[in-house]
């Protein structure tokens, strides 16, 4: 079995703060890491890879610094890795950005393809879906759990209210929850031996798709303006003793008739 | 594009097991004002299994028409028929706009249709208007919360977004409104159709809607576990209140995902909103900084929770809870 | 000179900064509490790879560097000590040896599995009488045919009772002194071969620590690690490598203090304002940072010439004895900062005052590192 997974480099949004004055990021001293939704993908392909000795393919777009997101999924266990990155993709909406890799997967042989559900900078979900309508494969999106028979795959997919199992023939598309399951620890004879393997840099002369569908020319949104909301302000601040603490609050519940 | 030959705001009408989700009447408040302030209709497209009883229904929720999609191969929700069947409304009807709930249903389609008709779409809005070119401004929270992008789709259509649950506001019901209802039957190509469901589960434990909650009182990081978790309880039922929690607490197995505040989570504005031990990400504050008063109580006075708190309290939270728990008691 | 991280390095400490926090650190106290072995975290650390770091690829190990060796045992004592002495032990102690001094044969026979951390490793050479005067050594070996036969008891024993394989010193030819030493590879179950008491101890209490005791225990002669009377020289230079994993030990103790002393003082308030910002906390704690980076450099150099081949008893002793007296301070200073409350188990403080202490006196006392400097001065 031959599967890809696609991952992206995404900032820990877990670590950015805001400036107090002004409400804007800081973005400086902010780590780069492997999309969680993403990471949990790449797991449950190498859950397959244990299994059935399946192929595992890593796949990004992005900067040269992407790379350091592909070694570590070949820590991880992952075969081989491919950083397609080019100017040409600047500016890229989700649709452009789902048309470039889908060029780049046009000229790869799988039977799975994963995604994780969203990335944590721009929580779209758009490009899974994307991606497997450019190739006219089917998806599942929302994916907690895979089960593999040799012939089809049974998935579980993640409601709001509850869950459905549903079956799917390969080759497919899954969006994985980053809840589906807990991503294994790099190994060190991998951390040892990632940097030694190739990362294969593909550029957009080695992709099977339109040029006009790629980079800020091929998305049709663009951002109009953006703008912070500024800090509220209004708020009062006390340093008080837990005691005053508890009278501040009761007293204003009671301004504003809570209780 | 000819632009010009695109019109009326559609709304996907998401329901499921036939009931209509509130999401859907809540675009269609939306809806409505965009097609008022552009002279244009606002259009219903309610597809499923035996679901044409539901059309009048979304008239009184705004609607000038609903397009009824009524087929068997609709009767459970994938994303091939469903992605055929809107696909062909778009082709025939060719609207300027097309609002989708940002729910798992709409959060599949939606992305599945812009690459099928080539156009864009912009996740999660929080505001949706018209501009002075008459073109949709689509503003979303970017890279967390306090960071608002507005996008525009200007040289493609339908332009499309999804809202999530909980942002929009639905019309007061109004039996009296009129409107057409159309039945509208596409051709589907059924060798396209490779998702099979099995069984569709309903979690069994009761859960619960924090965005209805009046009171919020939500723990993060500095509550730490199950055990403090118990405390913020019993703040929540002194004041009648429910229970939610940061990112943090869900990842950490204290709580489960259907309370949690945030960007990934749900989208709340409770009358009162108590952040507790919450440092204040980005992707929280996007959350719920849309709450009518918020109390925040953390240790760090520079975490960033105090800057939407209208009131805040230096201090361990865990002190705190108890002491106005037993206040409150009395 | 380049003090920067490998790309490597850079990864490895992603993944075990995690590991640490994640695995480790929230059973820290407990083992502590209980004094339990944590066998769990034992045989997680065996998963990835962390038991057998600079083990070759073809022995089943990592093939990593000493360097990376020295970071998780430092990273992991940062949350828990307890769980550093372990693959300390472990890895300095008894891998080592069998790595530097074993036949193929033994290579084969014991490296994957304790490389893989299906084994636990552990090393035998002090006695009731033989302490810091390692030469007294009392434990008899005696050749009968295909075995030895082996006649003694070994006390204060790290990872006793766990382990499966122990490198053992026994004198062979006591008209030898020193040379008469001989160092055998003993498994666990063998003949003659049972645990004694378990200690109790101050610190790092999660890690077991017993006697071993030998009554006529019959060792196979294949069994004799490298050549007989080499013994006293096997174990000296296994010694020069544990310092450098007890230095990281030492290190990653009175980093894992600071970290907790910045966060607490940064909370907690006094005289309307966080105790961080008075002057006296941030010039001693200024003092402090400054030493346990002293301390990194020193270890990493260690580190560095052990991998390069370079002669590093010296600087391996320097480290030690830096290192602990650096986490021994540091503790101390930190449970201080923390007042009344650093006192009581609420905070990991006062566990990594206890945890420090041992560092000074395991692996060879700070006295004995001062031996091995001055040694090398006044020669």
């Amino acid at each position: 079995m031959n599967i890809v997974v696609c991952i992206k480099q995404v900032p820990d949004t877990t670590e950015i703060k805001l400036d107090p004055v002004t409400g804007t990021m800081i973005r400086e001293g902010v780590p780069s890491i492997m999309n969680p939704d993403d990471k949990s993908g790449l797991e449950m392909a190498l859950e397959l890879k244990d299994k059935y000795e399946a192929n595992v393919t890593v796949i990004t777009m992005g900067l040269p610094q992407a790379d350091a997101i592909l070694r570590e999924a070949m820590a991880m266990g992952a075969d081989r890795a491919i950083l397609l990155t080019d100017r040409k993709l600047a500016g890229a909406d989700t649709l452009a950005t789902s048309n470039a890799l889908a060029g780049a997967l046009r000229t790869l042989d799988f039977d799975l393809l994963i995604t994780g559900r969203q990335a944590i900078d721009g929580d779209t979900a758009q490009v899974g879906p994307q991606v497997a309508e450019h190739l006219g494969l089917p998806q599942v999106s929302y994916v907690e759990n895979l089960e593999f028979d040799g012939a089809k795959f049974t998935l579980k997919k993640w409601l709001e209210d509850g869950y459905q199992i549903v079956e799917v023939e390969s080759p497919c598309v899954i969006t994985v929850l980053s809840s589906a399951n807990e991503p294994r620890y790099m190994k060190v004879r991998g951390i040892m031996e990632a940097f030694k393997r190739e990362v294969e840099v593909w550029g957009c002369d080695r992709i099977d798709v339109d040029e006009s569908k790629l980079g800020l020319k091929g998305s049709p949104t663009r951002v109009f303006k953006s703008f912070t909301k500024g800090v509220k302000g209004s708020g009062e601040l006390f340093e008080v003793s837990e005691t005053e603490a508890v009278e501040i609050i009761v007293n204003k519940l009671k301004e504003k008739h809570i209780i | 594009m000819e632009k010009n030959q695109y019109k009326d705001v559609f709304v996907y009408v998401e329901q499921r097991e036939g009931q209509i989700q509130p999401v859907a009447l809540e675009l269609l408040g939306k809806a409505r004002t965009l097609a008022d302030s552009l002279n244009e209709q606002v259009v219903a497209i309610l597809a499923g299994c035996c679901i044409k009883d539901k059309a009048q229904e979304l008239i009184a929720y705004g609607a000038d028409r609903v397009l009824v999609i009524d087929s068997p191969e609709l009767k459970e929700y994938t994303t091939e028929p469903y992605a055929q069947a809107i696909h062909q409304v778009i082709e025939a009807k060719k609207p300027s706009i097309v609002l989708y709930g940002a729910t798992t249903i709409g959060r599949d389609l939606a992305p599945r249709l812009s690459a099928r008709v080539c156009t864009g779409l912009t996740a999660d809005c929080t505001g949706l208007d018209i501009g002075e070119d008459g073109d949709l401004l689509m503003t979303r929270p970017a890279f967390g919360g306090n960071l608002m992008a507005t996008i525009k789709c200007p040289e493609h259509r339908p332009q499309m977004s999804t809202v999530r649950p909980g942002v929009m506001q639905a019309l007061e019901r109004d039996d009296a409104r009129k409107g057409e209802i159309e039945t509208f039957e596409p051709a589907f190509d059924k060798s396209q159709f490779k998702v099979r469901v099995v069984k569709t589960v309903k979690s069994e434990k009761q859960s619960v809607d924090i965005t209805k909650a009046k009171i919020l009182v939500s723990g993060g990081r500095g509550v730490a576990n199950k055990e403090n978790f118990e405390k913020l309880g019993a703040l929540a039922d002194v004041l009648g209140g429910e229970v939610s929690a940061s990112r943090a607490m869900v990842d950490a197995g204290v709580i489960s995902h259907d309370r949690q505040v945030g960007q990934t989570g749900k989208t709340v504005r409770p009358d009162v909103y108590f952040a507790l031990g919450i440092s204040g990400a980005i992707q929280h504050l996007a959350g719920m900084e849309a709450s009518e008063y918020i109390i925040a109580i953390n240790k760090d006075k520079h975490a960033p929770i105090f800057g939407v708190a209208d009131l805040g309290i230096v201090g361990d939270c865990m002190k705190i809870v108890p002491l106005l728990t037993e206040k409150l008691k009395k | 000179m380049d003090f920067r991280l490998t790309k490597e390095e850079t990864l490895f400490l992603q993944m075990i900064r995690e590991f640490a926090q994640k695995e480790v650190k929230p059973l820290a106290a407990e083992i502590d509490e209980q004094e339990r072995f944590p066998e769990e975290t034992v045989r997680k650390m065996g998963e990835i790879g962390l038991m057998g770091i600079p083990v070759p690829v073809e022995y089943g190990g990592a093939g990593g560097t000493n360097q990376i060796y020295t970071m998780a045992v430092e990273e992991i004592s940062k949350v828990c000590a307890t769980t550093g002495v372990v693959l300390s032990a472990h890895t300095s102690l008894c891998i080592a040896p069998i790595m530097e001094h074993g036949t193929d044969e033994q290579k084969q026979k014991y490296l994957p599995k304790l490389a893989s951390g299906q084994w636990l490793g552990a090393f035998g050479l002090t006695e009731p009488n033989a302490g810091t005067d390692a030469a007294g050594q009392q434990t008899t070996a005696v050749l009968d045919g295909d075995n030895y036969i082996l006649n003694g008891t070994k006390i204060f024993i790290t990872n006793a009772q766990y382990a499966d394989v122990y490198i053992v010193m026994a004198m062979t030819d006591k008209s030898m002194g020193t040379r008469g030493i001989s160092a055998f590879i003993v498994e666990k179950g063998m003949p003659g071969f049972t645990i004694g008491k378990k200690e109790k101890k101050m610190g790092i209490r999660g890690s077991a620590t017993c006697e071993l005791i030998f009554e006529n225990c019959i060792v196979p002669k294949e069994n004799l690690l490298g050549k007989e009377g080499k013994g006293f020289a096997i174990a000296m230079k296994t010694l020069d490598g544990g310092r450098i994993g007890i230095a990281s030990q030492a290190l990653g103790i009175a980093q894992g203090a600071i970290d907790e002393t910045v966060k607490y003082t940064k909370e907690r308030k006094q005289f309307g304002r966080s105790i961080a910002q008075f002057q006296n906390t941030q010039f001693q704690m200024a003092d402090l940072k400054t030493k346990v980076e002293a301390a990194r450099l020193l270890v990493r150099r260690a580190a560095a010439k052990k991998d390069s081949g370079e002669p590093y008893s010296v600087d391996a002793a320097m480290a030690k004895l830096f290192c602990a007296e650096t986490a021994m301070e540091v503790t101390t200073k930190a449970v201080q900062f923390h007042g009344g409350y650093g006192y009581t188990r609420e905070y990991p403080i006062e566990r990594m005052m206890r945890d420090a202490k041992i560092t000074e006196i395991y692996e060879g006392t700070s006295e004995v590192q001062r031996m091995v400097i001055a040694g090398a001065m006044f020669k």
